[in-house]
């Protein structure tokens, strides 16, 4: 989130899409029923109305994967009714920045593709410079080649015929939303996005986001109180995962994982290290080598010398391009090219998109650790459904582990708070924290390299583990995590003065924030954006002071701690006009006092007017053209690879252009390949899959809660009325639901709360079922509805498109679940 | 001690149903063997072991649109208790403190008057311990300071408890507020209720509540007339309600009809 939780009362209009907040973030719904009770407007957009659509002023159905579209409509509603914020959008937003002369759109593509190899030379989506390296600007937003222009002519296709005829929401609907919504473009309004994995989970999905930010910039929705891009995190924790790079391609703090052509520390950081040549631009990444030095010292300690280049060289490279994200693990092991892998707090057997091609995958490993607090269909593949076990060879090892309120530490929520929690009991029998098991885990590890060597031991031998008093034999005797959070904090490893800022440390101190860490390697930190979060000062993660700020608009400053430096909404310095004063003066996030800022803490304390407001981009203004994404710098409506058109009404590119494509010939069908089917007469229907309130992910601890079970027992299948007339189908009936890639026997939920696309002249259904079960429990609960979707993922991010494809509904009968 | 109100505002229902299961976790219920049956609603329908519950209901706006009800169902804590002026065991439901309407299993003959008297259809009957069972309004929490685990429990503030003529009026005022039909349901009808209802449509919408709810005129026939003869024949056939009449009936009766306000 940009914002947070409770920022959400300050909103005047709430938009929930790709999301059902209701349903899957109650407590976001505090929140929402304040705003509410103020006299905000709730909108709901879903394929299906939810229990966030229940309580909204105005739901709109859409098709699934039909987001660009929706919200492409409302761009250019905004521009053609000038609701934009113009102030905030010639000051703020790259909208006024000229383009390269041979910057071009041309159905569906935009310069530069490469139909081999499916990627764009982006040479051409950049900036017109001026002879200091300056872009050009003309924010009076009229000069052609403008980033406003090239936006109006590019969204000026999505009017809302077309739009209604791709997403099947009837234009009135259509109008309503984008009348509601761009009423928020006034300076003191705003308008806030709910959204979640509705819109990332499609070939499309950042581009789904990038919309609405893009939205969010025009009506100047970006650094207020009430406004943002926010995205519910599906977990407690994952914000905190995904800062401490849980993904693939990043570091703790979003640092870039080293390449194999990066050799040197000095290439790596100066890749990494944006550069501007103007000198109103903050360009905050530009410290980019002091936080990859402070990691490494967090790393590798004592060891990493100026030298030996701070240890670079241990660190892990990807090769050039490679993509190692969740889909391509599979896929790898499917393959047979893992020997081994860690379930760690996961059930890929049920969570998984063709959860069938990860079953199988399993079967090619030679041992896999199943790190879980109940048994889960992961750590019993071998015996689930289809499965002889006397033919698999894997082995599995059960290590149960210590559920959140049996161990010490902190999560980090969705709005960013770092928030620490104590221990209330111990964990049960053997069941450890994951910190002590993977203590144990390195021990074993290094002991190993240093008995036996190995290929590349330095990285084990090298690495710090100094998280608690030790005994003779060097070992920890107890893990103490407030070490592995000061760690992450970060320390000055020597005296250290910053006569600029009249200050100076002694070794050994904690670092007040990141603004004090260096390259030279006399501090480490193990996360740059939780440098602040452990201080001298103690623990800020554990504060908890309930006072709210004197401008009452919820910051709660002196709860918990967030990231970064305590910013409780980021971009804030978008919440005044160019002079400090706040747009809108009833709910002021910061203002300047003439001599300093009061309220939030500030994007950097520089006076108004004298830095540009978007200080992580080097060029310090909100991107509306974004040339960053693989797939275009203006979001375009593409159809899901698995859709129920044959051609997409907005171009002759019926798919997005760039998204990998994971088909291999020969596989069966029902199997678990990646097979793909679109247009096909076996699966007509458009299917979707979401969770419920009583279920948590694959129901892993939800399904062996009876309490939660008997409120949602068994796996279901909701459809409209119309569709189960056709199929025959009678509520409550038990049903078959098939793709090409698998099928699951679910529970007929026929309801009023779905109802047939209009889609052109087609009539489309949609159905969609929840993936919180699995066959190992209970007997009768049914499977995963993930053996259903398709591994194909999103252009940037590979996150699978569970979200839209196709199925279709059988009758079974009287059939056994 | 004063009367407490649990106010119940539907506009902010978003059916979590977290009140449900801080229900059955407070009072230690057990979980019951369910199947879907083509709807959200489960269990079913109020039981020995479901106290409270959320009823679904999907019904139609009058102009294309749906509206999808959530109603959380359970015991109203009715003044005029049907149940209590029902029963014939003295001392197995008695009117205490803050409103509640409590019940004593050790005390309850099992003769089903209160499953049958109750205008609002709440007490269940458990056919394997011949005895009805409904909801405590937390006796054992507001006794000590605590409000009702499932206010406690509720994420969005639909559940709220406190002093009855603030309650009431907060339940005006958020009717008020929200116009469009809204209607305070609870303090016209058994001379009001410990339960009350911000209901966004007329009752008549929702599910098994009923729109004029009224202590059965046979309950208070039998309440006026018969049922000080039958307490007698009771107690005179039935060694253990004998016990009972002796060791804590009277007074026990005699505290109901006093406070309950008759």
């Amino acid at each position: 989130m940009t914002n947070h939780w409770i920022d959400i009362r300050n909103s005047d209009v709430i938009l929930v899409m790709g999301s059902n907040a209701a349903e899957n973030h109650p407590i976001s719904f505090k929140w929402v029923m304040k705003a509410v009770e103020n006299g905000a407007t709730l909108l709901s957009v879903d394929p299906r109305f939810t229990r966030t659509s229940s309580k909204a002023h105005f739901y709109a159905p859409l098709r699934s994967g039909t987001d660009i579209a929706f919200l492409g409509g409302m761009i250019k509603y905004i521009i053609d009714n000038e609701l934009i914020q113009k102030e905030y959008v010639a000051e703020y937003t790259n909208a006024s920045f000229l383009i390269d002369e041979g910057f071009d759109f041309r159905d569906g593509l935009f310069s530069g593709y490469d139909p081999e190899k499916r990627k764009y030379d982006k040479s051409t989506w950049k900036y017109q410079v001026d002879e200091d390296g300056i872009p050009k600007k003309d924010k009076t937003l009229q000069h052609p080649r403008c980033v406003y222009q090239l936006l109006k002519k590019h969204y000026s296709r999505y009017d809302a015929d077309l739009v209604s005829s791709i997403t099947g929401t009837p234009k009135d609907d259509l109008l309503k939303i984008y009348k509601t919504y761009s009423a928020t473009g006034k300076p003191d309004k705003s308008a806030t996005i709910m959204y979640a994995m509705g819109w990332t989970q499609h070939t499309v999905g950042t581009q789904n986001i990038r919309t609405m930010a893009m939205i969010q910039l025009l009506l100047g929705n970006i650094g207020v109180a009430g406004g943002g891009v926010n995205a519910l995190r599906g977990e407690s924790n994952v914000q905190g995962s995904t800062d401490h790079c849980l993904l693939f391609h990043i570091l703790p703090g979003y640092l870039k994982t080293p390449t194999a052509s990066l050799p040197t520390l000095g290439v790596y950081n100066k890749k990494f290290t944006p550069k501007t040549n103007d000198p109103k631009s903050a360009n905050w990444w530009g410290n980019y080598p002091k936080y990859s030095v402070s990691l490494l010292k967090a790393f590798f300690g004592k060891n990493a010398t100026k030298d030996n280049d701070f240890g670079y060289s241990w660190l892990p490279k990807l090769d050039d391009g490679q993509n190692a994200s969740w889909l391509m693990l599979f896929d790898q092991m499917s393959e047979g090219k893992f020997s081994g892998f860690f379930a760690w707090g996961q059930n890929p057997a049920c969570s998984g998109s063709n959860a069938g091609k990860i079953r199988k995958s399993l079967e090619k490993l030679d041992w896999m650790v199943n790190v879980n607090l109940f048994p889960n269909e992961t750590g019993s593949f071998w015996k689930g459904p289809g499965k002889d076990p006397s033919k698999i060879k894997t082995e599995v090892f059960v290590l149960p582990c210590a559920a959140f309120y049996e161990k010490e530490g902190s999560i980090t929520n969705s709005g960013r708070w770092s928030q620490w929690r104590y221990k209330a009991v111990n964990p049960p029998g053997e069941a450890k924290p994951d910190a002590e098991i993977m203590t144990e885990l390195y021990y074993k590890v290094r002991e190993l390299y240093e008995k036996e060597g190995g290929a590349f031991p330095e990285p084990i031998l090298n690495l710090t583990w100094d998280y608690g008093p030790k005994g003779p034999d060097g070992k920890l005797l107890h893990l103490n995590v407030h070490e592995i959070a000061k760690e992450i904090n970060g320390y000055f490893l020597e005296d250290v003065d910053f006569p600029k800022k009249k200050k100076s440390f002694k070794k050994g101190q904690l670092v007040p924030s990141f603004a004090y860490l260096k390259d030279d390697g006399s501090t480490s930190s193990g996360n740059w954006l939780y440098c602040n979060s452990y201080t001298e000062k103690g623990n800020m993660a554990a504060r908890r002071n309930n006072k709210d700020n004197p401008e009452g608009i919820g910051l709660y400053s002196n709860w918990s701690w967030c990231w970064p430096v305590n910013r409780r909404i980021i971009y804030n310095r978008a919440s005044v006009n160019p002079k400090g004063v706040p747009w809108a003066m009833k709910k002021p996030v910061i203002f300047w006092n003439g001599k300093k800022w009061i309220g939030d803490v500030p994007d950097g304390g520089w006076a108004p007017g004298t830095k540009y407001a978007f200080i992580m981009k080097p060029e310090g203004h909100g991107r509306i053209f974004g040339a960053g994404r693989a797939d275009g710098p203006f979001p375009e409506h593409y159809e899901p690879l698995e859709c129920p058109v044959t051609k997409n009404a907005m171009s002759s590119q019926r798919i997005n252009p760039t998204v990998k494509l994971l088909s291999k010939a020969g596989a069966a069908e029902g199997e678990g390949g990646d097979l793909y089917l679109t247009c096909d007469v076996r699966f007509p229907i458009v299917c979707t899959t979401y969770r419920v309130s009583e279920h948590w992910q694959t129901g892993v601890m939800t399904r062996w809660t009876p309490w939660q079970l008997e409120l949602e027992p068994q796996l279901f299948v909701e459809m409209s009325k119309e569709l189960a007339k056709d199929k025959g189908i009678e509520n409550g009936e038990k049903v078959k639901v098939k793709s090409v890639r698998g099928e699951v026997i679910a529970v007929a939920i026929v309801t009023e709360r779905f109802k047939p696309f209009k889609i052109g002249d087609l009539i489309v259904h949609e159905v969609g079922l929840p993936y919180h079960y699995g066959w190992l429990h209970p007997d009768d609960g049914g499977d995963s509805a993930n053996l259903l979707t398709p591994t194909i993922g999103d252009a940037n991010t590979m996150i699978p498109e569970t979200k839209a494809f196709m199925v279709n509904v059988e009758k079974v009968g009287k059939g056994v679940m | 001690m004063g009367e407490k109100i649990k106010l119940i505002d539907l506009s902010k229902c978003i059916g979590c149903r977290a009140c449900q299961t801080a229900c059955k976790q407070w009072n230690q219920l057990k979980p019951v063997k369910t199947i879907n049956r083509g709807t959200h609603q489960n269990p079913p329908d109020l039981s020995p072991e479901t106290y409270t519950l959320i009823r679904y209901d999907e019904v139609s706006d009058g102009n294309g649109g749906l509206k999808w009800l959530m109603r959380k169902d359970g015991c109203m804590h009715c003044t005029d208790a049907a149940c209590l002026i029902s029963c014939p065991a003295p001392g197995a439901l008695t009117y205490r403190e803050h409103g509640a309407v409590v019940y004593n299993r050790s005390l309850c003959i099992g003769c089903k008057n209160c499953v049958i008297a109750c205008p609002f259809e709440i007490p269940r009957f458990d056919e394997k311990a011949e005895k009805p069972y409904k909801c405590t309004l937390c006796y054992d929490r507001i006794t000590d300071g605590q409000i009702p685990a499932c206010v406690k429990s509720c994420p969005t503030g639909t559940l709220t408890w406190g002093d009855k003529d603030t309650m009431i009026k907060k339940a005006y005022a958020r009717a008020e507020q929200l116009g469009k039909g809204s209607i305070v349901y609870g303090d016209k009808f058994v001379k009001g209720t410990h339960v009350m209802y911000v209901l966004t449509e007329k009752p008549e919408a929702y599910a098994a509540l009923p729109v004029s709810p009224k202590v059965p005129l046979s309950v208070r026939a039998w309440k006026d007339m018969l049922k000080p003869l039958i307490t007698i024949g009771i107690i005179g056939s039935i060694a253990a309600a004998l016990f009972h009449y002796f060791t804590f009936g009277p007074k026990t009766v005699e505290k109901f009809e006093k406070k309950g306000g008759e």
